[in-house]
């Protein structure tokens, strides 16, 4: 049994309003020095797999098939 | 002629989808459930708006995998007519069927209001029945309708006049370049977000929406 953490996050050149107006909420709340703040998803999977690089292929395809959108999205993954 | 109205867990706007069908334009029109696999005879499809699977994940992620997809895009790919509104226009984003992607509104809020919109392309099935440069009060019902594409896919859009309607005056959300509605290349695909069948008749406060049910009756007649 293998764990996965896939983090996902709107892409660089993609604006971010609500990491935004998280980032202006931290600075009415006097936290200064925030040069920038980007929201995105956690999710949290687990799976069977014989090792892990098949774990990791599995994860892959589950990103590219249905769990992240290319055109607006990024992401990476760890596998435990 | 004869309308399929697409129905996912969550569709709320299928049954004045339907009405707009079957009694303001007058056509025959049926529901389509989306775990049906075959398609019956249609001339026309449309993918309503709601909340298709609670809009878990992304909104149209997980009902562009609903079985009944499988035949929709073959019906798109062999050129049937499909508009898909609102939520309908995110899951053919989702679905490859229209390019680009749906981001939350600027504001982070759900804007429920009239807008205008400006007829840019009048050489499609979906909007022969208006004139360039027409401005349309229709309603929009949204929390993710800024849409985004990258510049190169942003500048095919243009080159191949796939941009059917901006806002007008007012952007609500945020959308790129102020589109409200694309078309594929083929022009056989709709997508838009503003609501056509909440504005087809006197008693909803507006008849401007009515001109696209009527332009794909027009266009469906004459083949």
């Amino acid at each position: 049994m293998f764990e996965a953490e896939v983090k996902i996050s709107l892409k660089k050149a993609v604006a971010d309003p609500q990491g935004l107006t998280v980032k202006h909420a931290l600075e009415s709340l006097n936290f200064k020095g925030l040069s920038e703040i980007r929201m995105g998803k956690l999710i949290k999977l687990k799976l069977e797999a014989k090792d892990k690089a098949e774990a990791e292929a599995r994860v892959r395809q589950m990103c590219e098939k249905l769990l992240v959108n290319p055109i607006i999205e990024e992401y990476s993954f760890e596998i435990k | 002629m004869k309308f399929g109205v697409v129905v996912f867990p969550g569709s709320n706007c299928d049954a004045d989808c339907f009405h707009a069908a079957s009694q303001v334009v007058e056509q025959s029109a049926e529901y389509i459930w989306h775990k049906d696999t075959k398609l019956g005879k249609f001339d026309c499809l449309i993918i309503p708006g709601g909340f298709s699977y609670g809009d878990y994940l992304r909104c149209g992620a997980i009902a562009r995998f609903s079985p009944i997809m499988k035949e929709v895009i073959s019906f798109a790919k062999a050129g049937g007519l499909v508009i898909g509104i609102c939520n309908g226009f995110q899951i053919l984003l989702e679905a490859g069927l229209l390019p680009g992607a749906m981001l939350r509104n600027r504001s982070l809020h759900f804007i429920c209001k009239y807008v205008e919109l400006k007829v840019e392309n009048t050489d499609t099935s979906f909007t022969q029945k208006y004139k360039k440069g027409q401005i349309l009060r229709i309603p929009i019902a949204h929390n993710e309708g800024n849409y985004y594409i990258d510049a190169p896919g942003l500048a095919e859009l243009k080159k191949n006049d796939q941009i059917v309607f901006r806002y007008h005056g007012e952007n609500p959300n945020g959308a790129l370049d102020d589109i409200a509605g694309i078309v594929n290349k083929e022009r056989n695909v709709l997508g838009m977000m503003p609501h056509p069948e909440r504005s087809s008749e006197v008693e909803l406060g507006s008849t401007d929406g009515r001109g696209i049910f009527e332009s794909i009756v027009e266009s469906i007649g004459k083949k």
